[in-house]
């Protein structure tokens, strides 16, 4: 019963106690739930880096909202939202006009925006509403930031349903899906719009790095246990709530930050996953060329 | 015959210029640079038409998160007196003034004052005490004194002056302050930077984050507060001007005090505004707390 009860003292009290702990957890639990499947698609289109580069490009748009109109969610999440999509569709046009790489392009346009961004704000000579903005805290999440990362997550969630399979077919064999008539570039071009959606309800709640930590580390774990994309994407998304979980408790009980103890469990996560995993970890590796030397 | 000494009368005048340049300055305004928006507001106060103040940190800007321009270190190069806090508050200070090459004197205003600590450090936001106030004031007027000896005279009239204003309103404070029972004075602010202040005044006060603006509060901090404010019915909460006032804000909801106003802290809110100038800072503050502490509200 002692067990039991310390148990329930570690790992469910802080939530019952406190509504500020609840709602960052169905905030973490929100983002995974759509940061699984998004990070999924990121890795298998080889765009995992991208997602990092896109929430660089959020930083104009929201300095823009806020130097307009102050600190209002709804405007500085617009103005990420667009300045995302801008330099998305940029890149996107540089690389289908000239000979130029996407990655390039995108490499290009998101430093451009980086730098106007902090120029915008230096201009204004007050960096640190902003900076305290741009590392938004899960643990100041109120309703407002709930919506729209619950919206999002959900949002995101029928849209994926609706173009999972063009958009896998997309990853693996570009060639068969335009020749079954599929419109690979309108896909992707959604697929960007979902991305920078979720960096923009990722950016209100955790701020702009830790938002692409939840994106990208639970997907790549996942890679080391899935045996299906399907199975990849689930695996994502228990990666994404656990940690989410965990280091609002670490961040609890241990006194840390929460934007980093979450992002760095998801971190651990990867690592274990990484050594021990049953796919194109060490282990399987090591363990698999043993094996078949012995047979 | 007429060409040749015009050129050299040309060219002993362009010579000649910058030594007479030179030669006047003594009269011509002091250059000072302060290193935040208060600093200059006191400098420029006592010392009137003789100097010239420039802050490096400005109005609504945060010293902890300061990055230095060209413009500043070429200021401090042409500066006169350069004026500081001290007490670690500008970290950034003596690596700018080495590499400026600046040669002027650096006044460290806050010397002399009783220090306060703050865990392992010591504690930098002195000046929001009144009393430690004007032991900057005499400090400021010391050295632009020495560095304008001509204009003694009027420097320490003004230094007496404003002296006898900043303990005008500390009197004024104390005894609003005496009205209001002393378990009942008890706030809690985004940032610890009030410890001077609800030490003078005698108030309990407490922080809801860490002790600078740099760090990011964790769950088990926000937890704490909450707590506490709960147990022991701290009535009001405090966001002061350069934090992100979300966290309070969320706080004061869990845990149910009302939000007492905006209290600034390390710099001057823009010209224009409530408090724009020292004396009308630690009046609005003194105003806002004194507000909130109110029974009955």
């Amino acid at each position: 019963m002692t067990l039991l009860a310390s148990l329930h003292a570690a790992l469910v009290q802080p939530f019952v106690e406190f509504g500020f702990m609840r709602r960052a957890l169905v905030a973490c639990l929100a983002l995974g739930l759509s940061c699984g499947p998004v990070g999924t698609l990121l890795v298998l289109r080889r765009m995992s880096l991208a997602g990092d580069a896109m929430a660089h490009a959020l930083l104009p748009g929201a300095a823009v909202a806020f130097l307009l109109v102050g600190l209002s969610l709804p405007a500085m999440s617009l103005g990420a939202f667009i300045a995302a999509l801008a330099v998305a569709a940029l890149a996107g046009g540089v690389a289908r006009f000239t000979a130029q790489r996407e990655d390039a392009s995108l490499a290009g346009f998101y430093l451009i925006a980086l730098a106007g961004g902090v120029m915008l704000i230096s201009l204004r000579g007050n960096s640190v509403d902003l900076m305290r903005v741009l590392f938004g805290s899960i643990l100041a999440v109120d309703d407002a930031a709930l919506l729209l990362v619950a919206g999002v997550a959900s949002a995101s969630l029928l849209l994926l349903a609706l173009v999972w399979r063009p958009l896998l077919v997309e990853c693996f064999d570009p060639g068969f899906l335009r020749a079954v008539g599929g419109r690979g570039a309108l896909h992707h071009q959604l697929f960007l719009v979902l991305l920078v959606a979720n960096l923009v309800a990722g950016f209100q709640a955790l701020g702009t790095l830790m938002a692409v930590g939840l994106l990208m580390l639970p997907a790549i774990a996942a890679r080391c246990w899935a045996h299906s994309v399907a199975q990849l994407s689930v695996i994502a998304c228990a990666i994404a709530a656990a940690c989410g979980y965990g280091g609002l408790l670490l961040s609890y009980h241990a006194g840390l930050p929460s934007g980093p103890s979450i992002v760095l469990l998801a971190g651990a996560v990867y690592l274990v996953s990484l050594v021990v995993g049953t796919r194109d970890s060490l282990r399987a590796r090591f363990f698999t060329a043993h094996r078949h030397r012995v047979a | 015959m007429t060409r040749r000494p015009n050129r050299r009368q040309a060219l002993a005048a362009a010579w000649a210029l910058p030594t007479w340049a030179a030669a006047q300055t003594p009269t011509a305004r002091l250059q000072v640079v302060a290193s935040f928006s208060l600093l200059a507001d006191m400098v420029a106060v006592v010392g009137g038409d003789a100097v010239q103040v420039h802050a490096l940190v400005g109005p609504d800007a945060d010293a902890h998160a300061f990055t230095p321009a060209p413009a500043d270190a070429q200021r401090l190069a042409q500066a006169g007196l350069i004026v500081v806090n001290g007490l670690g508050f500008e970290g950034w200070i003596d690596r700018l003034v080495r590499a400026s090459g600046s040669k002027a004197p650096v006044l460290v205003a806050s010397q002399g004052i009783a220090v306060r600590a703050l865990g392992q450090q010591v504690d930098p936001h002195a000046w929001q005490s009144l009393v430690a106030a004007q032991r900057y004031v005499e400090n400021i007027r010391a050295a632009l004194v020495a560095a304008r000896p001509a204009q003694a005279a009027a420097i320490n009239t003004r230094a007496a002056a404003y002296t006898r204003e900043l303990a005008a309103l500390d009197a004024s404070v104390r005894s609003r302050l005496a009205a209001i029972p002393a378990d009942q004075r008890k706030l809690v602010t985004s940032h610890d930077a009030f410890g001077y202040l609800a030490d003078a005044w005698g108030l309990d006060m407490r922080a809801a984050q860490g002790w600078t603006t740099a760090g990011e509060a964790s769950a088990a901090d926000v937890a704490r507060l909450i707590r506490q404010l709960k147990a022991q019915r701290v009535r009001a909460l405090f966001v002061e001007n350069i934090s992100d006032p979300r966290l309070v804000q969320r706080i004061a909801r869990e845990a149910g005090a009302t939000l007492g106003g905006t209290l600034y802290s390390d710099a001057l809110s823009p010209p224009g505004s409530q408090a724009d100038t020292y004396l009308k800072l630690m009046a609005h503050n003194a105003n806002t707390l004194l507000a909130a502490l109110q029974p009955g509200r």
